[in-house]
């Protein structure tokens, strides 16, 4: 993938080149991209003039910032207490049965990633499962079908 | 030691220390204090020559006094007016002994740790050995910054996954192959292969007798200082 750097410096330019503001540069790099491309990490080290190893810290150390492409649906299961003793374990494995990815992963087509999360702050809907930003409480194994259909 | 073996001048500060009162520049971290009235306290994280970091713990002192008392990382805590400090009560001992143990079920390969937790008389792992080849003490992101100037490595990740690397954990074209980061790295120099090579623990040959090096050449121990000298053998079991 190849970055548009007219792009990039508008973002940058928009925090003033701020060594500061990189986790809000690097946030803004993963809106546009869906993930943080090698390339873009490189631009953003050599404008703010920062070690490049310092850019590749932040952008390893949250959990907001991917290094890899995202699918387009993001699909995130709770895993957190309540969830998980409601049974949100088998909702994730009837997910990387259909989707045929573990969590973690995103599949070839460039459609779906998977990921687990601890506590999305909806106990009380539990199982949940946030796709997209969307919230689907009391998710069961058989509802997952109708989830993926976009039901 | 340069810094430290100067008499200090200007305002001091006075403080007790192990019960003793003393005068400190009020610049020194509480460390710099201990050293430079001779007292020896294990310290892993730290270097002279570079920033403070406390991640490693093992200069853990005790200050406060009757129940208040905490334990604070001696590299870390300032000098300050009318503290009470101890260096080795029985909770610090306690403490760095199992800080220790943290340390070397982590990474039992090294000498460096492996002397340290001899000296300080660590009888048993009771973790599950890891393996690990780091134990992130951030010596060598702060000797390739601070000294060599050439910021090529770093950690990345975070929590149980963080470790050090290179930028995208590739070959950078900001290392000058200087080998500082190596120099220093306490993990780095493995742990002699002695007659208990396979255990968690090393210090197998100080059960050994009798303990003197020559006859255990083979052994490579030479641990610094030699255990066996510091402590004369009848007071090693
Ligand atoms: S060898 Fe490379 S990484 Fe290590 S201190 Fe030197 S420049 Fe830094
Ligand atoms: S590689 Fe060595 S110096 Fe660097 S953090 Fe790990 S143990 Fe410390
Ligand atoms: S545990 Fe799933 S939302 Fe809180
Ligand atoms: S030497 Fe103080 S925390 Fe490591």
């Amino acid at each position: 993938m190849t970055v548009d750097e007219s792009r990039l410096d508008s973002i940058i330019d928009e925090y003033n080149a701020e060594p500061g503001s990189l986790i809000s540069i690097l946030q803004d790099i993963q809106a546009e991209y869906n993930y943080l491309p090698a390339e873009s990490l490189e631009y953003v080290a050599s404008r703010l003039n920062i070690p490049r190893v310092q850019v590749f810290g932040v952008a390893t150390f949250f959990k907001a910032f991917s290094l890899k492409p995202k699918g387009k649906q993001q699909i995130h299961v709770c895993m957190g207490t309540a969830c998980h003793v409601r049974g949100s374990k088998r909702v994730l494995e009837e997910l990387e049965r259909k989707l045929e990815i573990k969590a973690g992963d995103t599949t070839e087509n460039g459609e779906y990633t998977l990921e687990t999360v601890n506590c999305v702050g909806a106990c009380a809907l539990g199982p949940v499962v946030v796709e997209n930003e969307e919230y689907h409480g009391q998710m069961t194994p058989i509802k997952v079908e109708n989830l993926l259909n976009g039901k | 030691m340069s810094q430290n073996s100067q008499t200090p001048r200007g305002e001091m500060v006075t403080f007790m220390l192990n019960g003793a009162e003393v005068q400190a520049d009020p610049n020194w971290n509480l460390l710099e204090a201990i050293q430079f009235y001779g007292i020896d306290i294990p310290t892993l994280c730290y270097d002279e020559g570079l920033t403070p970091y406390g991640v490693c713990r093992l200069c853990v002192v005790e200050i406060g006094s009757g129940d208040r008392t905490k334990l604070v990382t001696s590299c870390m805590h300032p000098v300050r007016e009318g503290l009470e400090v101890r260096t080795h009560s029985n909770r610090v001992i306690k403490t760095r002994k199992m800080i220790m143990e943290l340390l070397i079920a982590r990474c039992p390969s090294s000498k460096k740790l492996q002397d340290m937790a001899a000296l300080l008389e660590l009888k048993e792992v009771r973790f599950k050995p890891l393996n690990d080849d780091c134990i992130l003490c951030g010596l060598c992101v702060r000797m390739c910054e601070e000294q060599m100037v050439a910021k090529a490595i770093g950690f990345a990740g975070r929590g149980t996954d963080r470790y050090i690397t290179t930028p995208f954990d590739m070959t950078s074209e900001e290392c000058r192959r200087c080998g500082a980061c190596m120099y220093i790295c306490p993990a780095c120099e493995l742990r002699c292969q002695g007659p208990q090579a396979e255990t968690v623990l090393c210090s197998g040959c100080i059960n050994t007798e009798p303990v003197c090096a020559s006859e255990y050449g083979d052994a490579m121990c030479f641990m610094v200082p030699c255990l066996s000298c510091v402590k004369g053998p009848e007071d090693v079991k």
